[in-house]
């Protein structure tokens, strides 16, 4: 992957977000950067929910705050409905910026531990002055609306809660300011496993009922194909492959993707489909196609060449460009889905599977 | 498999806090015989984590902590040996593989210096021996360039490579026992599953038996043979996986199993959620542990704690901790 | 479960509890009261009777105490509350208290001086040279001490800590400024800097504060600086600067409420280095001036021989000064373990 190009950007109206050729970039040490994320594009439609997946290090997370400039790009447009967001001075983004809200990944330490949760969750209303007779019931339909008994949790302190409780804090703060795009970055990751599932029915319901977009990033293949309408794949910085993602398990195409899904345990089975034993690629137990190439020196060509088993001279001397294959399914790889149409399914497999199962 | 490679009987540990009592693991009994592996899942707060280091010697009896119970390694009971007896126990018979790999490797000692400082120490191999041995290792851990790898330091690793050379540091004397506290919770998606895959083989081809103490349900689905699924520090079913995978017979089992995203799930799928959150250790619910955020809670439940107690049909093992076990057959991941 | 094995185990253990901590309670309270007061001994003899008995009574309390209250107590801990709060009680009432006379050698024309301790006299810890009481002395010694140490903690931590939040929130330029203005700061040493100031300076109250809060700054503005960092980079600074906060309600909304608490522990750890501080200068004849007394300028009187004919000159002061100034240490301790988030996480 790490292909460049906009096929996959829609011309649609009525986009809320669209976020153009971003490039985020951090120095370190002398004249070395870190290319964290290379020329990304990405659009969101209203109600729509588009799911970032990719491993640590693939550059998701500086996205997600790059869009909400936090810090601002190296370059490249971000545009929350009609107002360009990039070029904004200081103060007023301070107001722009508001209309999109995150979700962190670790909610205990989104909270100020000082702070009781009816101001943890005022806290947008008291950053902008706002102290309104009704100020006391939006707080509580708020936390009703995430779950939370206010009169229970009303005076307790984050470390009075329990993880869940915590992030349901986070999400009820920010539908405080009543967003337009809310963008979570690994929210259930640091929750139990119990846990995970009612923050995520509870982000789809909040969804529906305030209007919103959403921007889902983790790294979970399963909870991305859960929540999102639509999937986006990075590695190091670039995207690798844009689809629905009710296609995400059978029509996924792109070696990096395949990756990812058969390294969910108890996939490795399904993703040897019958009609497509003539391509087996052998993940082997070594190390070495495991290595993540370093982001200060990404690989030329394709920036996945290096762990991809399709790799060739080609991958090295050029970028591949996105490019459509299905029904908004865009795929950056010179080699899988060739456009004449009978290309090779690609199976990434394991010689170990189910070792004990 | 007569001769157990491990025991634990009745095993409580408890540290007394400032705010009380915290019964960490509360009655756990398990055997494990020589190649077998043992999944023990659970969330934060079930005791898992604790349980798998007590049964390693590392939380023992001190003046916050009392165990009670026993666990006994070839047949010697961990508990009752002297510190020094103990140390001895640790590489030759048990080895242990910490979630971060990091934190388990020190920042100043070379790989090499790592793994041969054990053969040492343990095996009494000369500097020269020991050398190779651990070259030797490294390549059962498939890591590439061992040679090189020997003098690299820590940092210079990547995580999944670290997690590598702690694994090779624990084969290091051949472990008749290895316990794996979430060994890949640390690591990025795309590794874990070469990490469990490769104690999965390492296990199987010593003979080793391995303790996989895990969060991720997923992990221990295809890597184990049985299954211990913990909550609220005791074990509330016990069976084979693939049996506790595909009929779970304690709610939180079946609920828990229930929960998690499936790749063959439409999106958008309302996932069935567990209400509530995993039970406060200083002071745990009365009677059944779950059953606060029981489907099925009965007043019986709320009162009278269940025991674990034989649920299988006839010479199936499956033994659950429910005064109501589930008798519906869940289409299984595994 | 907790099995009635565990449960009988633990009545067991506190029936043990209370005994023993009876019995050493009783011997050791008859120990020291026999070390005390018995004539038969030599002082070192009687110093180590007593000494031995106080050990006993503290761990026959301790025991007492854990058995009743079924937890461990820290007993040095509430000693040491104790202790600070008797004397910060004693200072500030000092005027109203039925103490000898402290610092008006006119009226002590007649008292005898150089009276030894003797707990039911008119004189509890004795006399000076001059008659003046040394009990009365003591606490208007912990009155100046601890008004000049306090003071000098207050200005050092609001001064400190405010630059410490800003150099830690905004980096860069700032940073490098502040920086090269602590380490200046620390590069002179403190004793040197104080008789330097006391050169130019009256030695009023006003004044040994300020220049001792001159000592704390530096110090103050790293530890700051050093918890603003770790705290400003925790997602819910991030999330305030989401919602729109300006970087002014960031630092005092959400980042100083955080840093106070470790800052708070490490000043009152400052506090018993200060009151070392003052009383060092004080010795020195650089303090505060007799006859007004402080701890330090009191042990001086003991100087030039007069100690060995009459030990407690010194012994009382200094004591008093021990006591407060292992009392504050402590505190600070066991504060700085629970708040300061580098040593102890959260």
């Amino acid at each position: 992957m790490a292909g460049s190009g906009t096929a996959h950007m829609r011309t649609a109206a009525e986009r809320v977000l669209v976020v153009d050729d971003m490039v985020v970039e951090f120095p370190v040490g002398r004249k070395q950067v870190v290319h964290a994320v290379s020329g990304m594009n990405l659009d969101l439609l209203p109600g729509e929910t588009l799911g970032i997946l990719g491993e640590s290090g693939c550059g998701k997370s500086s996205a997600g705050r790059a869009v909400m400039q936090m810090p601002k790009p190296t370059s490249g447009r971000v545009s929350l409905g009609k107002r360009e967001l990039t070029g904004l001075k200081v103060r007023e983004l301070r107001g722009a910026r508001a209309r999109m809200q995150m979700i962190m990944q670790d909610p205990i330490s989104s909270l100020n531990p000082r702070r009781k949760v009816r101001d943890l969750v005022a806290e947008g209303l008291a950053i902008w002055g706002y102290d309104g007779d009704d100020k006391d019931a939006s707080i509580r339909e708020t936390l009703e609306a995430v779950g939370l008994d206010p009169d229970v949790v009303w005076d307790r302190r984050p470390h009075e809660l329990s993880g869940g409780q915590c992030q349901r804090v986070c999400i009820a703060r920010a539908l405080m300011m009543n967003p337009d795009v809310l963008i979570c970055d690994e929210p259930v990751s640091s929750l139990d496993v119990s846990v995970q599932a009612q923050i995520l029915n509870l982000l789809e319901r909040t969804k529906e009922n305030y209007d919103l977009s959403m921007i889902f990033i983790a790294h979970d293949v399963s909870v991305v194909k859960n929540i999102s309408d639509r999937v986006m794949v990075l590695y190091l910085g670039k995207t690798c492959e844009v689809l629905p993602s009710g296609g995400l398990q059978d029509e996924a195409l792109h070696p990096y993707t395949r990756m990812l899904i058969s390294s969910i345990p108890g996939e490795e089975a399904r993703a040897e489909t019958p009609e497509s034993p003539h391509d087996e690629v052998e993940v082997p137990l070594s190390a070495s196609a495991t290595e993540l190439p370093s982001p200060l020196n990404p690989p030329s060509g394709c920036r996945f060449r290096t762990r991809c088993p399709l790799a060739t001279d080609l991958c090295a001397a050029e970028e591949p460009v996105m490019r459509e294959v299905g029904a908004g399914h865009f795929l950056a790889c010179h080699h899988v889905a060739v456009p004449d149409g009978d290309a090779p399914r690609l199976t990434v497999l394991s010689d170990e599977e189910n070792v004990a199962g | 498999m007569t001769e157990h490679v491990l025991e634990v009987d009745d095993l409580h540990t408890t540290f007394s806090t400032p705010r009380g009592l915290m019964r960490a693991v509360d009655g756990v009994s398990l055997t494990l015989g020589a190649g077998e592996t043992l999944g023990v899942v659970g969330e934060s707060g079930s005791g898992k984590s604790v349980l798998g280091r007590t049964i390693m010697g590392l939380i023992s009896n001190n003046a916050n902590t009392e165990v009670t119970g026993s666990v006994r390694i070839a047949g010697q009971d961990v508990h009752e040996m002297k510190p020094g007896a103990r140390r001895k126990l640790w590489g030759p018979e048990v080895a242990m593989v910490f979630q971060d790999p990091m934190t388990s490797l020190n920042p100043v000692k070379k790989v090499g210096v790592h793994i041969t400082e054990a053969l040492r120490l343990h095996l009494g191999l000369n500097r020269k021996d020991a050398t190779e041995r651990a070259v030797d290792l490294l390549r059962q851990v498939f890591i590439p360039e061992p040679v090189r790898r020997m003098k690299q330091y820590p940092h210079e690793l990547s995580g999944g490579m670290r997690q590598r050379v702690v694994i090779a540091m624990a084969l290091a004397c051949d472990p008749k026992l290895l316990i794996a506290d979430e060994p890949t919770t640390a690591l990025d998606v795309t590794v874990q599953k070469q990490i469990l895959d490769l104690l999965a083989t390492l296990a199987s081809e010593r003979n080793m038996a391995t303790i996989l103490v895990s969060h991720d349900l997923g992990a221990v689905a295809g890597r184990t043979d049985r299954v211990a699924v913990m909550y609220g520090g005791r074990t509330v079913e016990t069976s084979s996986t693939s049996r506790v995978f595909a009929n779970p017979r304690h709610p939180y089992s079946e609920a828990l199993i229930a929960s998690i995203p499936q790749l063959r799930d439409a999106p958008h799928t309302v996932l069935r959620a567990i209400e509530g959150a995993p039970p406060n250790m200083l002071n745990p619910p009365t009677g059944c542990r779950f059953a606060p955020r029981c489907r099925f809670a009965q007043d019986r439940c709320r009162e009278e704690e269940p025991l674990l107690r034989d649920l299988g049909e006839r010479d199936v093992v499956h033994r659950g901790a429910c005064h109501f076990p589930l008798e519906i057959a869940y289409e299984g991941v595994s | 479960m907790p099995s009635k094995k565990a449960l009988r185990a633990a009545s067991v253990n506190r029936t043990r509890l209370l005994t023993v901590g009876a019995v050493l309670t009783v011997v050791g309270l008859a120990l020291a009261i026999f070390g005390w007061s018995t004539p038969s001994l030599l002082l070192g003899g009687k110093a180590v009777l007593f000494l031995a008995g106080v050990a006993l009574l503290f761990q026959g309390v301790n025991r007492l105490l854990q058995g009743v209250l079924g937890r461990r107590v820290d007993l040095t801990l509430w000693l040491c509350v104790g202790w600070l709060v008797a004397i910060v009680l004693a200072a500030i009432l000092a005027p109203y208290l039925p103490l000898g006379e402290q610092n008006d050698v006119a009226k002590t024309l007649l008292e005898p001086s150089y009276t030894t301790p003797a707990l039911l006299t008119e004189h509890p810890l004795g006399t000076n040279n001059q008659g003046l009481d040394l009990l009365a002395r003591s606490i208007y010694g912990a009155r100046t001490s601890l008004m000049i140490s306090l003071l000098a903690v207050a200005v050092g931590t609001v001064v400190g800590g405010t630059i410490g939040v800003i150099a830690g929130y905004f980096r860069k330029g700032v940073d490098s400024v502040v920086g090269i203005f602590t380490n200046a700061l620390l590069a002179v040493p403190p004793l040197i800097l104080l008789i330097a100031l006391s050169t130019f300076l009256d030695p009023s109250i006003r004044n040994m504060s300020l220049a001792l809060a001159l000592l704390t700054i530096p110090s103050m503005i790293r530890l700051a600086r050093a918890n603003t960092i770790t705290f400003a980079q925790r997602e819910f600074v991030m999330a305030a600067r989401l919602m729109g906060a300006t970087r002014m309600r960031v630092m005092a909304r959400e980042l100083v409420p955080n840093v106070i608490l470790p800052v708070f522990s490490m000043a009152v750890v400052m506090i018993s280095a200060l009151i070392v501080a003052e009383a060092s200068l004080s010795f020195l004849g650089l303090g505060i001036q007799q006859p007004d007394p402080t701890w330090g300028n009191m042990i001086a009187e003991g100087e030039g021989g007069i100690m060995e004919d009459h030990p407690h000159i010194v012994l009382v002061p200094g004591a008093f000064l021990f006591l407060t100034v292992f009392a504050f240490n402590l505190l600070g301790e066991k504060a700085q373990a629970r708040w300061d988030t580098r040593s102890a996480k959260l």
